[in-house]
């Protein structure tokens, strides 16, 4: 399903395009399943194409003969043919690069071609990579890797290689350097999961840091005792208070006498950073506000005078949080509204700012109800339905495991696009079952990087009622082990439309969207 | 102090605030010396409370120990011009920064408080001299920081006194001035306290909060270890405020709000409370926690009978606060034959003659320690002489006191510099000098 990616991304907001961004409200779900069939054909199609240039060139190869250059062309021409509308040009590249190279491999000895063999699958697995890396989570990064050749190993990022004792000692050197505490994981875990880490919420990381703390600034020793303890979630709040806390380490910071503002600040913010990852994985939305601020510090010229560039960089923070968070959520409840009518039964999953806003938003031309779907161990759901509530709209409550009895009764699901809890796509896929249109919202500045699978604190799982806790002594149980898995992915068939502050796209466009963003 | 639960704005630290080395310091930490033990004022009479010794060190060096261990590198200490004579000799490796106050005076903590606004720039770690702890201090500060809390403190569920107190007939305690807290339901918010003395009959609880927190305990064996995380805008509050009960509606003006912080958790869908239509904490903004210690040591000692006891468990603490310090100090010079018990502490300089006996006793400096002199259960303070054959049992003996030859006691408490004649019995008797039996 990797390869998927490669073939259809249409252009967004492009008129007339095949895919749903047709905003004509009716027939939906006619138009929805072609898409979907038509997506599939591709694939299939595309992974089969795929296969015979392997295949090509393993025989060239061995044969050493051009005819199969005549194959090759053929396979590639049929490549060009399915490729009406697509600006993927990585496509293009992958299917050329083989061609080229094996146009030169006439008269070479055996061991040399093992070596340009070899050469090649990491050539196309490196493009295949990059590819993948700005592809989001949605397709997960895990599913990928059994479609890559063997020979490369593709490189994790580190909050889920918990297991590599080699990765573990990197990340406690890096610490160690920067003079931010170590966190330890807790409990026994899950086999099966051992390679994400386990952290439990009654040892914060603050037990290791003396108070006046020498190399944290105390609003971000606050922020990541906020993550921690979960008192700031979801990705757009993480965020938010990430450039609050960054906008007071500026306010604060004076540079020193031999060093440049531009330079030296980002060093500064580095320990920071690794200790907000320590208390909790950076979110997308967090890294690309990240990538921004040290772009814009980078960014300062060595004639400005301190104060003048201290005013620059939190004018720079106002405006990002201006644009990428208020106006986005504008734009995007601004295309969501349209998708729902009048009457409408809608499902929401857990909590997520950006949902809860274009309910409230369309609240005030549209008359809808929302049925709202929760989950232990977090029962974000509850606060959801509290803010709807509070604005007048009617809801319904259900626990997860009542979703199969609610199918019947909506008609339009919509998910944010980071859902920070357990199987989100459980209600995705029972709703598939019934063919039903989904939306994903989805911001761009929080889509870049893929979400981070985690394992949350297990204590969570503990429920007391009528004073009494089952599990309260599983330490003690050595063949117990509990895992609180937070996030999920679920895959794109599941999904009928992201809807994006770019416009409303099908979910197989969205790498597309990503790298025109990069590019920006 | 009694806490109002009222709504309030926050603020944040203000921009272009002290810099310190690059960066902003989080908390100042002040240390309360200056208050005279009102309580114990049979202890206190000679010497100033900061200095009276628990487990053979004065009581101001517990807290200063603690706010070195955390990590503080300077403290503001006020206190009296006596006490900061002897503050060098505690070999701190801070530094302390005394502001002094007339003796006479009696200043609550929200006085000493105003004396030095000027030299709090930001959040406050308030202690009291008189605490002896061994409490995570991570958790006070991590509620503090979590919930930007206006005030969060410390409390333990008190120590149960099982030692006679010597002047006390019986086993009745002092009438005790309890304090009504109330907590949330998840303990950790602190909703009303109530000193049983400022109340007449009844205690009052508001409907509002009722209807806010439905579920309330309320605890009244808990002992307030008067330590205080504190907002700096509560300061400048108070500078402006003489009386803090009739605050409800100035504070608002001391606390500023910051939009970016607001909207973040605006869009954070976390509640500390469940089942009602109300934002996160209420949308009250004046926010007060409590930590409660379930375990571990914490002494507040104002009082006789808590000095008895912190002193009866010093043996036991002791070894975790200063681990170079062995219980019997090494310059004490101990006869061979004198049989000193495990627990029991022996000062600096002290002598210890044959065939004594000294058993779960603490025994100050430079004593001096006759041959045949049974001390058990007792606290002795500096400079006391006991003659040869004296007999003490559970006692608390001053510095500078002398105990004649023969003398027998029991449950005693020796003022200082007194001088107990020689072949005397007494039992539960407070000895003072006559000069101080009329004082209150």
């Amino acid at each position: 399903m990797s390869e998927g990616y490669r073939t259809s991304p249409g252009q967004p907001g492009v008129p007339g395009n095949s895919a749903s961004t047709s905003s004509a409200p009716d027939g939906e779900g006619k138009k929805v399943t072609h898409e979907k069939l038509d997506g599939q054909e591709l694939s299939k199609e595309e992974k089969q194409r795929l296969r015979k240039e392997k295949k090509q060139q393993k025989k060239t190869r061995r044969q050493d003969k051009t005819t199969d250059d005549g194959n090759s062309f053929s396979t590639d021409g049929k490549n060009k043919q399915q490729q009406q509308q697509k600006t993927s040009t990585t496509n293009t590249a992958t299917g050329d690069t083989p061609v080229g190279n094996e146009k030169g491999t006439a008269g070479r000895s055996k061991a040399e071609f093992r070596a340009e063999r070899k050469a090649k699958q990491e050539n196309r697995a490196k493009q295949s990579k990059k590819a993948d890396q700005s592809q989001p989570a949605a397709l997960g990064k895990t599913k990928s890797v059994p479609s890559e050749p063997q020979l490369v190993v593709k490189r994790l990022p580190d909050h889920i290689q918990a297991d590599d004792p080699a990765a573990l000692k990197k990340l406690a050197k890096k610490l160690e350097r920067q003079q931010v505490p170590l966190r330890q994981d807790y409990g026994s875990k899950v086999i099966l999961f051992l390679h994400l880490h386990q952290y439990s919420r009654k040892m914060p990381l603050t037990q290791q840091l003396t108070i006046p703390s020498t190399v944290l600034h105390p609003a971000i020793v606050r922020l990541g005792l906020q993550y921690s303890q979960g008192i700031i979630i979801g990705s757009n709040a993480r965020c938010i208070a990430l450039l609050h806390a960054f906008k007071q380490v500026i306010r604060d910071y004076s540079t020193p006498p031999r060093e440049e503002l531009s330079r030296d600040l980002v060093n500064k913010l580095k320990p920071d950073i690794s200790f907000l990852n320590q208390c909790r994985s950076l979110s997308a939305s967090m890294g690309n506000a990240i990538k921004f601020i040290k772009k814009e510090i980078s960014n300062i010229a060595r004639s400005m005078r301190e104060e003048e560039a201290k005013e620059v960089l939190l004018q720079c923070i106002d405006k990002y949080v201006n644009e990428k968070i208020h106006l986005a959520a504008e734009a995007i409840s601004k295309s969501a509204s349209e998708k729902i009518n009048d009457g409408d039964v809608i499902l929401v999953y857990g909590c997520s700012s950006l949902v809860s806003f274009i309910l409230c938003d369309a609240h005030k031309a549209k008359k809808f109800k929302v049925v709202v779907v929760d989950s232990r161990p977090k029962l974000e759901g509850r606060e959801t339905l509290r803010r709807l509530v509070r604005n007048g709209i009617h809801c319904t409550y259900v626990l997860i495991s009542a979703v199969s009895y609610i199918l019947p009764e909506f008609r339009l699901a919509i998910f944010g696009f980071a859902l920070p809890a357990l199987w989100p796509r459980t209600p995705a896929c029972c709703t598939l079952g019934h063919l039903l249109p989904q939306s994903t919202d989805a911001q761009t500045a929080g889509s870049e990087r893929g979400l981070n699978p985690g394992a949350g604190d297990p204590d969570d799982l503990l429920v007391t009622r009528n004073g009494s806790t089952p599990l309260k002594n599983w330490h003690a149980n050595s063949k117990l082990h509990l895992l609180n898995l937070v996030y999920d992915v679920t895959p794109p068939d599941f999904v009928d439309l992201v809807i994006t502050d770019l416009g409303m796209i099908p979910c197989t466009s969205v790498p597309v969207v990503l790298r025109v963003k990069n590019v920006e | 102090m009694n806490y109002v639960e009222s709504p309030s704005r926050f603020t944040a630290p203000p921009p272009g605030a002290e810099r310190e080395e690059n960066l902003k310091m989080e908390f100042q930490a002040v240390l309360m010396a200056a208050g005279g033990g009102s309580r114990m004022m049979d202890l206190t009479s000679n010497i100033p409370k900061p200095l009276l010794l628990v487990g053979n060190k004065p009581l101001i060096w517990y807290p200063l120990n603690l706010m070195e261990r955390l990590g503080f590198e300077e403290v503001i200490v006020v206190t009296t011009r006596e006490v900061q004579k002897q503050l060098p000799q505690m070999d701190s490796k801070m530094k302390l920064d005394t502001v002094c106050i007339p003796e006479d005076t009696d200043m609550g903590t929200a006085d000493s408080l105003r004396q030095i606004h000027g030299k709090i720039k930001t959040d406050v770690l308030v202690v009291s001299c008189d605490l002896i702890t061994d409490a995570a201090l991570h958790e006070v500060i991590d509620l503090f920081r979590a919930h930007d809390a206006t005030v969060s403190m410390l409390m333990r569920k008190a120590h149960d006194f099982t030692e006679p107190v010597p002047g006390q007939k019986g086993k009745n305690k002092e009438a005790e001035q309890r304090d009504f807290v109330g907590v949330d339901d998840t303990c950790k918010r602190l909703l009303f306290m109530a000193n049983e003395a400022d109340l007449d009959d009844e205690l009052v609880i508001r409907k509002s909060l009722m209807q806010k927190y439905p579920r309330m305990h309320i605890k009244t064996a808990l002992v307030d270890a008067h330590l205080y995380c504190m907002k700096k805008w509560v300061l400048d509050f108070l500078l402006e405020n003489k009386f803090v009960y009739l605050f409800a509606k100035d504070i608002f003006s001391f606390a500023k709000e910051d939009d970016l912080l607001n909207l973040a958790r605006e869009k954070s869908f976390w509640n500390d409370h469940h089942g009602d239509m109300n934002d996160p904490y209420h949308g009250t903004k004046l926010r007060c926690y409590v930590h409660i210690m379930k375990e571990g040591i914490c002494y507040r000692v104002n009082t006789l009978a808590s000095y008895i006891e912190a002193n009866r468990q010093a043996p036991k603490f002791m070894p975790a606060l200063s681990q170079e310090e062995s219980l019997i100090h090494p310059s004490a010079q101990i006869a061979d034959t004198s049989m000193i018990g495990a627990d029991s502490m022996v000062g600096y300089m002290t002598k210890v003659a044959e065939n004594t006996s000294i058993k779960r006793s603490i025994i100050g400096a430079s004593c001096t320690v006759k041959e045949k002199v049974k001390i058990a259960n007792s606290i002795i303070m500096q400079n006391v002489t006991f003659e040869e054959g004296c007999c003490i049992q559970g006692s608390v003996i001053c510095s500078g006191a002398v105990i004649e030859k023969g003398a027998d006691l029991k449950d005693c408490l020796v003022g200082s510099t007194q001088c107990v004649d020689a072949k005397s019995k007494h039992v539960n008797e407070v000895i003072v000098g006559n000069d101080r039996l009329m004082e209150i």
